[in-house]
């Protein structure tokens, strides 16, 4: 065991400006990399740990993938890598695997960066032999991501776009609620994406009973269960998201709880966000 | 519950304890320089001048690691600071660290024989000024000529899992003996505690950094950012050729009350508010990008070092006001004596016999205000204090925007849950040999918090060198180890 750079071997911007993926030389998690884990990293000494989910793995290669959003400082930071350039800290694999079974028909339901992160859940389930169905949604359709690696093993593709520019207009919880209500082997949903997507989802599978399964993106520190900065309510009960999660029953999350508690830096992430753009002349 | 210094003195003492000089209460809060400055070497070779090198030293006795002291304040005497370090280090390896954070008063100044009359010997004082003088020291043997490191031999290969007091210890100790050691550490520094949890104002990172470079020079390899149990097996270890696993992971779980309000932003738990403040170093925040919470009206749950540190803490990020809630009195606090004198000097508001009951928030889910159960102290519980019994219906509120909970840590979890093979004890840590550190796995030794639940650092230490010490026998034979 030794300590080898986590070299970007391959960077692909996805939606320029906003949404890259990388891939990232680091056999030593590669090899460990479950459907559901996530991973720590800084980009620099002074980097702040930031959370993001291996959206694939190839242990072969040694490498990870992963596709972010750019969101503030660390983010921005990130996306000023290139390939070649080595990312600072890199620790994990992380958190819970995605508990995948033989099921039946399990729909993965994936909203803006999260269907990065679903991507690689769904590859899990098709594996397991489940029916898989994506239903992927964005708010236009240059924005859309992941269409045709999930059209490559899933065995039904479903879009939505709020502007109706590509497949179903309107939101994936149209979707998928025309699906629950036809299709009666559905057994499980998956939602990942922002808050507000994994608390309508969830809204919409109640009434129908079916399991459904949120990955959620609280505000971590060390990812190894230490500080309690992750900490969700989940049926009345407090978990840390880094280690019995990220992934929750999506009908016990209190989503109340988790917007407000994203929020709890909000004017320190614009200050050290407004320094960074300062410093790269922006 | 005054220092030492301060106490009157009954019959007659020789000469009083010299005076630690430190930074002025009102400056210091302003900064995260360390607070404390250390003995010059007037000072340093009075103090020692103190000690009556008693035939059968009992400060001995109450040091962990069985510091020869007499002997080494018998070196100071001379002036000769080399000799005395070479003492200290043949039995403890972090002396710069232990004389700022160890709780001499209970440990070897308590059973210091002057103590009886008077003013123990400033024996951590001591310590400090001999490894800080060294320190200094041993940058001109750079020039002079070094003493030779052991040849390592690489097929001797020792894994120690986390990189706090304990492994460090374990490490520096069998590299001594030529065997090759790698230190797993989940976090991205190394140093456990001592880097996360311990501010810069008492023990600074350059201390430890430095520790941690004279276990780089004995050829220990130290990987961060690798997590046991996550990243790799301890059966993965053996199958990689290591010949023994020392764990020492500490007790990093975060405690909570289980009251109402809990999760409403402003409320965090110590771990996560001095993570930020000491490994993300968000004093110097937007220059390091980890913030931290400004809170104006802090409130500290517990009494204990962690306590102390999270309110001087808060004090230096700019709190206007700031209490330490405890359930028990002053006396009962498990503080070092010299954190809670620093805290209280530098403005830290005690609240005692005080049980939070309840957070209270506004509708954007921040904290507003603790509401606190009024107690007083009943009959003597399992630990020999008196126990803390609630004033039947006196409640009282208090305002706040930030609290932090420093009630407690638990085990862990991450490597146990990796491992079920390892035998737990009731609470929940990890069932470990007394002597040896050996747990129910072969080849597989622990020490410090994850066997004893949160301690100190010097008692961590203790079990690192003995586990070492174990570990050396099984691989090298008797008469090495
Ligand atoms: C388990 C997990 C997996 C994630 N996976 C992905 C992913 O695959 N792709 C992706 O784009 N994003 C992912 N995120 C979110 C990602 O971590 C944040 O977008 C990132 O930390 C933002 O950092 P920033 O400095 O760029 O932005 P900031 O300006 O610091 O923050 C912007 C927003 O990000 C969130 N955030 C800030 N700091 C953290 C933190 N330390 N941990 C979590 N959230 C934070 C807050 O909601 C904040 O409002 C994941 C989060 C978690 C917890
Ligand atoms: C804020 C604070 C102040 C304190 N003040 C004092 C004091 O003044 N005096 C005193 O004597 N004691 C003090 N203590 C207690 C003392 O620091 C601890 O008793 C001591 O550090 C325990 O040492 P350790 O080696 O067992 O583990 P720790 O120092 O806890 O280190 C364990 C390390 O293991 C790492 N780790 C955990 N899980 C894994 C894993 N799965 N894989 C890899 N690495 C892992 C952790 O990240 C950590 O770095 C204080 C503690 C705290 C929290
Ligand atoms: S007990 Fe006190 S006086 Fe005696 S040797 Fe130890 S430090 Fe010196
Ligand atoms: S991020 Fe610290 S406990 Fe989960």
């Amino acid at each position: 065991m030794q300590q080898t750079p986590c070299t970007i071997v391959k960077k692909e911007r996805l939606i320029p400006g906003q949404t890259s993926k990388l891939v990232i030389s680091c056999p030593h998690i590669a090899k460990k990399a479950q459907p559901g884990n996530f991973v720590i990293l800084r980009v620099s000494a002074q980097g702040e740990r930031i959370p993001l989910t291996i959206a694939d793995a190839d242990p072969e290669a040694g490498t990870i993938t992963m596709v972010y959003l750019v969101m503030g400082k660390s983010t921005a930071h990130l996306e000023t890598l290139e390939e070649g350039d080595a990312l600072h800290d890199l620790c994990g694999p992380l958190g819970q695997a995605t508990h995948i079974e033989q099921v039946g028909t399990v729909i993965c339901v994936g909203g803006g960066t999260g269907i990065a992160a679903m991507h690689h859940i769904a590859k899990g389930h098709q594996r397991a032999g489940n029916h898989t169905v994506a239903i992927i949604g964005a708010r236009s359709k240059n924005l859309l991501l992941f269409e045709h690696e999930l059209k490559s093993f899933c065995d039904e593709v479903l879009i939505a776009t709020d502007d109706g520019s590509y497949g179903h207009k309107g939101f994936v919880t149209q979707v998928l609620e025309e699906r629950l209500k036809t299709d009666k082997t559905v057994k499980e949903v998956v939602a990942i994406g922002p808050v507000p997507m994994m608390e309508a989802v969830s809204k919409t599978t109640k009434p129908f009973g079916v399991k459904t399964t949120v990955s959620l993106n609280s505000i971590m520190v060390d990812g190894i269960g230490m500080c309690g900065a992750c900490r969700v309510s989940v049926g009345g009960q407090v978990k840390f998201a880094c280690v019995d999660g990220p992934e929750f029953d999506g009908h016990q999350v209190d989503f109340g709880e988790l917007r407000q508690r994203l929020a709890a830096f909000k004017p320190q992430e614009a200050l050290s966000f407004e320094a960074f753009k300062e410093r790269h002349g922006k | 519950m005054a220092s030492s210094e301060s106490s009157p003195k009954k019959g007659k003492s020789p000469t009083p304890r010299v005076p630690m000089p430190t930074q002025e209460p009102l400056a210091r809060i302003k900064n995260f320089a360390e607070v404390a400055l250390g003995y010059a070497e007037d000072q340093a070779l009075i103090e020692a001048s103190r000690c009556i090198q008693c035939k059968k030293p009992l400060c001995v006795q109450g040091c962990p690691v069985e510091v020869p002291i007499r002997d080494f304040i018998a070196h100071l005497q001379k002036n000769d600071v080399q000799k005395a370090y070479e003492v200290i280090k043949s039995t403890n390896s972090l002396p710069a660290v232990c004389g700022r954070v160890c709780p001499q008063e209970t440990q070897c100044e308590g059973n210091c024989i002057l103590g009886k009359k008077g003013e123990p010997v400033a024996i951590g004082r001591l310590e400090r000024y001999v490894a800080d003088t060294y320190m200094a020291l041993s940058a001109c043997d750079q020039i002079t000529g070094k003493p030779e490191c052991p040849l390592i031999n690489e097929d001797l290969k020792v894994a120690c899992i986390g990189s706090g007091p304990s492994s460090l210890t374990a490490a520096g100790y069998l590299a001594a003996r030529g065997i090759k050691v790698t230190v797993f550490e989940a976090l991205h520094e190394v140093g456990g505690v001592l880097i996360y949890g311990i501010p810069e104002f008492r023990l600074p990172k350059g201390i430890v950094a430095a520790e941690v470079a004279a276990l780089k020079e004995q050829q220990v390899d130290l990987l961060p950012n690798w997590v046991g149990g996550k990243t790799f097996t301890i059966k993965e270890l053996f199958d990689e050729g290591y010949k023994a696993v020392f764990i020492g992971v500490g007790a990093g779980l975060p405690k909570f009350l289980g009251i109402p309000g809990e999760n409403l932003i402003g409320v965090f738990s110590a771990n996560e508010y001095l993570t930020r403040a000491n490994l993300g170093r968000a004093y110097d925040f937007p220059h390091w990008d980890t913030p931290t919470f400004p809170g104006r009206r802090v409130a500290v749950l517990g009494g204990g070092n962690v306590a102390m540190d999270a309110a001087r803490t808060a004090l230096r990020l700019g709190a206007e006001e700031v209490r330490i809630v405890y359930r028990r009195t002053q006396g009962e606090m498990p503080a070092r004596h010299e954190e809670l004198e620093h805290a209280v000097e530098e403005g830290v508001i005690l609240e005692i016999l005080s049980a939070p009951v309840e957070f209270k928030g506004d509708s954007q889910g921040r904290l507003t205000s603790m509401v606190i159960q009024k107690m007083e102290l009943g009959e003597p519980d399992a630990s020999g204090r008196r126990s803390p019994v609630p004033i039947e219906g006196a409640f009282q509120e208090l305002a706040c925007d930030m609290a932090v909970i420093a009630v407690g840590a638990g085990p862990n979890p991450i490597l146990l849950d990796s491992t079920p093979e390892l035998k737990r004890t009731r609470r929940g840590y990890i069932d470990a040999n007394q002597d040896t550190g050996e747990t129910s796995m072969p080849m597989v030794f622990a020490g410090g918090d994850i066997v004893t639940g949160a301690a100190t650092v010097i008692s961590a230490m203790g079990a690192g060198r003995r586990a070492a010490k174990e570990i050396a026998r099984r691989l090298l034979g008797e008469d090495a180890a």
